[in-house]
């Protein structure tokens, strides 16, 4: 107790007080937590069932997919308030905004659709066919390819984001559910919840290069269920929420070799970290908490209880 | 482009629907949907679509309709001559006797409607795959949860029809499974309608069990069971096939992305899903599946792949679904719930079990008498 209040003094005396936002998929809000304090400074409505939240570059506006209410909300992050509503097709889940800072790539769950979206003109650019329940999405850091996977199809597809077409469909383990490049883009990586496994793309060929699986003492391998995953600064390791069996591995990015296990709450879903990347907020979808872990020693510091099945995390700093 | 714009590969489904006389009910509260099993075919044949354009495989699936009365082998037949895959609504008899058939022979049937528990035991077919859960598959399951609240004495009453003749004795095989004690059994044998006077019988009729932890009712066809909740001389819960039941599937079910598979199906067929509906869409989805992972579509190379570690569905359960190699059953979670909520998903925490804890529910490999797969 005594070296986490030590702890929690440093972290107050140098880090800016920034925030992570947490979408409450059961409680239709969002919950502002303090990356000072760790502790939630406000709940902010939204629309039905908020899932996937995301900053405009210059974090003036938070994107939030009011999955239920079939619409992606534009939030003042600054007042809390609605500014207005993008089409986005039907039951929004997840979504990348591309490097143009323009252009939302939206997974529409119950249609089998990618739908592009000007964020400026606020209209429908493109919908992309894609497999059955799309979910993970991702674009590549020079804008040129945006992923999304299918759930229950097990692919990732791959978007020419010029053309808005697909230019390539891979198979990967049952039930995908996040995407990311890495390294530049020269990787894209891949979860599958079911499968168990997280795959590794060669970007340039669409090829595999490695398969990673994951082994939780005490917990049968059926309930090791990898979800969301980020990396941590200079893309050196990566952190994946593994569901059900609430942990956090951290898997080495360049031997693709698992590290560590760290103890979070319950159905750990998605992530994400605070400015430096030393510390890491995950959400736990059952325990209806945030876990705090801190990065250079890979202990979980704090829970942090915020709305009815967190969902989504985005780190917003709050400047000067 | 790996995106096909025509198919490369072609995989024939035959749904065959042999029509069996439905019992009269006292309620007519609930009527059985015209297309129950077959509108989950037609989901998983959806979903294998979208995934095959991607791939260059399509499929079709043939519907065979048999009257009361009408020829059953005669259509199974005529299915097997264009499909080598049949996804089979019958009876366990009409089942054993199409699976019989020298043109079923090297084919591959999906059992979606027969609970019985010898399909799975000494009366066996190597080409036949059930992707419905066993009878005995949901009473394990709701014994654990009888276990866990150590409602351990128990009371039963039977309906008459075959289906509760058979859901009753796998009853009492999983209450002896798990230590539990069946200390009275009564059959249901009134012809009044207990609409009007439910609430006069019921008490009289669970008076002399005496003192219990929980009441099952054995009442497949759905007749008088929902006439004895909040009846009974003892104020104590119902359990089995009305009140606390443990099905395949269900409508309550929304966890583990199962929301999506219900939002899909409710738009396309204007119900909800049925047990029998989702283990029609398991079986369709499993082709897809092995069509995807092999790129082949004969039924040798398909059944092989079906039954091995590589296979695994995701069947919005919680865990991927894979098939005993034992008896050709389908492993998956069972949900134990009410009408309004999950209460439950079995394999309960703490029901451990050498390989895969969810073989603790249903025939595990040394229980089954099943030769075919050996």
């Amino acid at each position: 107790m005594i070296r986490l209040t030590a702890l929690l003094t440093l972290l107050s005396t140098t880090a800016v007080a920034d925030e992570i936002w947490v979408t409450n998929e059961k409680d239709d809000t969002v919950s502002v937590i303090s990356t000072d304090t760790l502790e939630v400074i406000k709940t902010y409505e939204t629309g039905e069932r908020p899932r996937g939240i995301i900053f405009s570059k210059d974090y003036s506006r938070v994107y939030i997919c009011a999955s239920d209410s079939n619409a992606v909300q534009v939030m003042d992050p600054n007042s809390g308030e609605i500014l207005h509503e993008l089409p986005s097709g039907d039951d929004p889940e997840q979504f990348v905004l591309h490097p143009n800072d323009r252009h939302l790539y939206i997974a529409n769950e119950d249609d089998a659709i990618t739908t592009v979206v000007d964020t400026e003109t606020r209209k429908v650019i493109a919908q992309i066919d894609v497999g059955v329940e799309p979910e993970g999405m991702a674009v590549s850091p020079d804008g040129k390819i945006a992923i999304t996977t299918s759930e229950t199809t097990n692919m990732a597809h791959w978007i020419d984001t010029e053309t808005q077409e697909l230019f390539a469909n891979t198979l990967v383990d049952s039930r995908p559910r996040h995407a990311e490049f890495v390294k530049e883009g020269t990787e894209m990586w891949v979860s599958s919840e079911i499968g168990g496994t997280l795959t590794v793309f060669d970007t340039a060929t669409q090829t595999e290069k490695a398969k990673i699986s994951f082994e939780v003492q005490g917990v049968h391998p059926d309930r090791v269920q990898p979800v969301g995953f980020e990396f941590a600064a200079g893309d050196t390791h990566a952190f994946v929420a593994l569901g059900p069996s609430n942990h956090i591995a951290v898997v080495n990015a360049e031997t693709y070799e698992i590290e560590d296990y760290i103890l979070v709450g319950r159905r750990v879903w998605h992530m994400d970290f605070n400015a430096d990347r030393s510390m890491l907020f995950t959400t736990n979808g059952v325990s209806g908490d945030v876990t705090v872990i801190d990065v250079a020693s890979r202990k979980a510091i704090k829970s942090i209880k915020v709305g009815r099945f967190p969902w989504g995390a985005a780190f917003r700093p709050t400047g000067s | 482009m790996a995106t096909a714009s025509f198919a490369d590969t072609t995989l024939s489904i035959g749904y065959l629907r042999v029509e069996q006389p439905v019992p009269p009910t006292l309620s007519n509260l609930d009527p059985i949907p015209n297309d129950n099993g077959l509108a989950g075919a037609q989901t998983g044949l959806a979903d294998n679509l979208t995934t095959g354009k991607f791939l260059g495989h399509a499929y079709e699936m043939t519907v065979a309709d048999v009257a009361e009365g009408e020829d059953a082998l005669a259509a199974a037949r005529t299915l097997l001559a264009t499909s080598r895959y049949l996804v089979i609504d019958a009876n366990a008899d009409d089942l054993l006797a199409i699976a019989d058939l020298d043109e079923a022979q090297g084919a591959l049937l999906f059992n979606t409607s027969a609970g019985n528990l010898d399909l799975r035991d000494g009366a066996c077919r190597a080409n036949v795959l059930h992707t419905l859960a066993s009878d005995a598959m949901r009473t394990d399951a709701l014994a654990q949860v009888l276990v866990q609240k150590r409602w351990n004495d128990l009371v039963m009453i039977f309906g008459t029809h075959a289906a509760d003749i058979s859901y009753a004795a796998a009853m009492r095989r999983s209450l002896t499974k798990f230590g539990l004690s069946l200390e009275g059994e009564k059959e249901w044998a009134f012809d009044a309608d207990m609409r009007r006077n439910a609430s006069q019988e019921v008490p009289l009729f669970t008076q002399d069990f005496g003192d219990y932890d929980a009441l099952i009712i054995a009442d497949e066809v759905h007749d008088f069971g929902r006439y004895v909740l909040y009846n009974t001389w003892q104020a104590r819960p119902v359990v089995g096939s009305e009140g606390l039941t443990a099905v395949g599937w269900s409508p309550v079910i929304e966890q583990w992305g199962a929301a999506q598979l219900q939002s899909r199906f409710e738009e396309e067929h204007a119900r909800d899903m049925t047990a029998q509906d989702y283990a029609a869409w398991a079986a369709v989805r499993t082709l897809g599946e092995a069509l995807t992972r092999t790129n082949a579509i004969d039924p040798e190379t398909l059944r092989t792949y079906i039954l091995s570690d590589e296979f695994e569905l995701a069947g919005f359960k919680g865990r991927p679904l894979t098939f005993r190699d034992w008896n050709g059953q389908l492993r998956q979670p069972i949900a134990v719930a009410h009408p309004r909520a999950l209460v439950a998903q079995a394999p309960l925490e703490g029901f451990l079990h050498q390989t895969n804890e969810l073989d603790s529910l249903g025939l595990d490999r040394p229980e089954s008498k099943c030769e075919a797969f050996q």
